[in-house]
């Protein structure tokens, strides 16, 4: 399984939004389940999530165990220049994950 | 476990005489996939590649095929995965000629770890695993199931069609009582499909994760109160030619999602 | 030749409108505004507050293939900038164990409001997504969903 999967609109018109779709790798360990052997499985959840568009900070979820396994976001950035979108999120174990996007803007 | 050789001679001898391959009690014009039978949440999911969670294996897969597994990469003999394996899930499981055996998909890439690429045996059920098969059966998205049941691979299939039709477990239930005799029909809130695995290594919403053909027939077995083979059992790999067999013609599904 | 909009028929049918639209709503306050479910982080959320329940559309399947992953859709129609835009919306829970679900910000206005994502729902129950707008206003909406035990117990 890679780290995520990323969609972003093959090209975004200025002043306009465009849509972003980001699939991530997580368990999700919610906290109350067992294991084969019974034992209790701890709580390991992503817990924040964040769309930086050139450095500026345009989407953030804070997320909890009610977020789906291997979440799963999709929304919308108004366009400006052309550049990157950096994703950035964070588990309970304090694991941090990332992916970069490009976003051609005419 | 060891009460299914029992159950096998068993069941070969109370049964009717073997019927002909060529009998289908499915029809190849009458097959449905499981997707026909799913709900919204899951079709939705399904035709996504982006939402479709089968992807984060798929896309590791790709990464692992050029990955130089002790020493040799997948890619090493292989080349490019979309030329090379293109159609190649579509035909399994199938006959392994040194090892004289009907195999899976996921047997193959181990087969090949073993003896070309230097390196161990990966885990039943383990990602990395799970992502070179989602990887392999990804370039065969989409084209016609064609099992071989020919030649050395008869038996194997003939052992699967008798556990098919055979009662197994505390509910005393055959595969075909509910996917052949009951399809389409409810089971509480579900509606039983044809049980076809052309759809497998899919993601399955109750596993919150990827996972192969051989798990979804174990989770099968468990759910009518019977002893599940161990994964990699022989059995396993038996029925899942016979419902290879079963769903020949249909589109391979690649990765799936089910619920 | 189309009367001009500020002939006295016309100030005197809108006047009119308007009154008896005011007397439907005072009639009627009940189903205007639905009942969300006790959720104490809701609570503290409205502080009080009475939450406009339109606008904002929250879409869950009524009957959830699997309450391990429900697909989950949040609208909100513009315009907004000039105006009042949206900073965050709030998603709760009525019997999950953790009733805060998710709170989605938006640190810069953004003209599109629409996110999808995926849900976990322990059983059969009422969402309610709340929007917080930059001026405090306050818009709601409830979702409810059946969700139904698996067919067969899976132990693989």
């Amino acid at each position: 399984m890679a780290d995520s999967r990323i969609s972003v609109a093959p090209e975004a018109r200025r002043g306009e939004p465009f849509e972003v779709r980001i699939s991530i790798r997580h368990p999700m360990e919610t906290g109350y389940r067992t294991n084969e052997s019974g034992e209790h499985v701890p709580r390991n959840v992503i817990r924040r999530f964040s769309c930086r568009y050139n450095g500026t900070p345009v989407f953030a979820v804070r997320v909890t165990s009610g977020i789906a396994a291997n979440p799963y976001f999709r929304f919308f950035v108004t366009a400006r220049e052309s550049g990157a979108l950096d994703f950035e999120w964070v588990d309970d174990a304090g694991v941090r994950g990332e992916a970069r996007a490009e976003v051609k803007v005419v | 476990m060891s009460r299914w050789p029992i159950a096998l001679a068993a069941a070969a001898a109370l049964s009717s005489p073997s019927v002909p391959a060529q009998q289908r009690a499915l029809p190849v014009d009458a097959l449905r996939s499981g997707l026909e039978f799913a709900g919204s949440d899951v079709r939705g999911i399904q035709a996504d590649d982006v939402a479709n969670p089968g992807f984060l294996w798929v896309d590791r897969g790709e990464k692992s095929w050029r990955d130089a597994a002790g020493g040799k990469s997948c890619a090493s003999c292989h080349g490019d995965a979309a030329a090379s394996m293109r159609g190649v899930a579509a035909h399994y499981p199938a006959l392994d000629p040194s090892a004289g055996q009907v195999i899976d998909l996921e047997a193959r890439i181990n087969a090949c770890r073993v003896r070309h690429q230097g390196a161990k045996p990966l885990a039943r059920e383990s990602d990395e695993l799970l992502a070179l098969t989602a990887y392999v059966a990804y370039q065969s998205r989409g084209m016609p199931i064609a099992a071989s049941i020919d030649g050395a691979a008869r038996a194997s299939f003939e052992r699967g069609r008798v556990l098919y039709v055979t009662r197994h477990g505390q509910m005393n239930l055959s595969c075909a009582q509910c996917h052949e005799g009951s399809w389409g029909k409810r089971l509480y809130a579900e509606t039983i499909s044809q049980g076809h695995g052309n759809a497998f290594p899919a993601y399955r919403l109750e596993w919150q994760t990827l996972g192969s053909l051989q798990r979804r027939i174990r989770a099968c077995l468990f759910g009518i109160r019977a002893e599940m083979p161990r994964p990699g059992a022989p059995e396993l790999t038996d029925l899942e030619l016979y419902l290879a067999w079963r769903a020949q013609g249909l589109p391979l599904e690649a990765p799936g999602v089910r619920r | 030749m189309k009367p001009p909009a500020t002939s006295l028929m016309l100030i005197r049918r809108r006047l009119l409108q308007g009154t008896a639209a005011l007397a439907l709503s005072r009639a009627l306050p009940s189903i205007a505004a639905p009942e969300p479910p006790d959720i104490p982080l809701l609570t503290q959320l409205l502080a009080g507050r009475s939450p406009r329940w339109e606008r904002l559309r929250l879409e869950l399947p009524a009957l959830a293939d699997n309450g391990l992953t429900v697909p989950m859709k949040l609208t909100m129609p513009g315009p907004f900038a000039p105006g009042p835009t949206v900073q965050a919306i709030h998603l709760f829970s009525e019997k999950n164990p953790v009733p805060d679900m998710a709170v989605f910000e938006f640190p810069v206005p953004v003209e599109k409001i629409e996110i999808d994502s995926r849900v976990r729902l322990a059983g059969s129950q009422k969402v309610v997504a709340v929007a917080v707008m930059s001026d405090a206003a306050l818009y709601a909406a409830m979702a409810e969903v059946v969700v139904t035990i698996a067919a067969c117990l899976d132990g693989s």
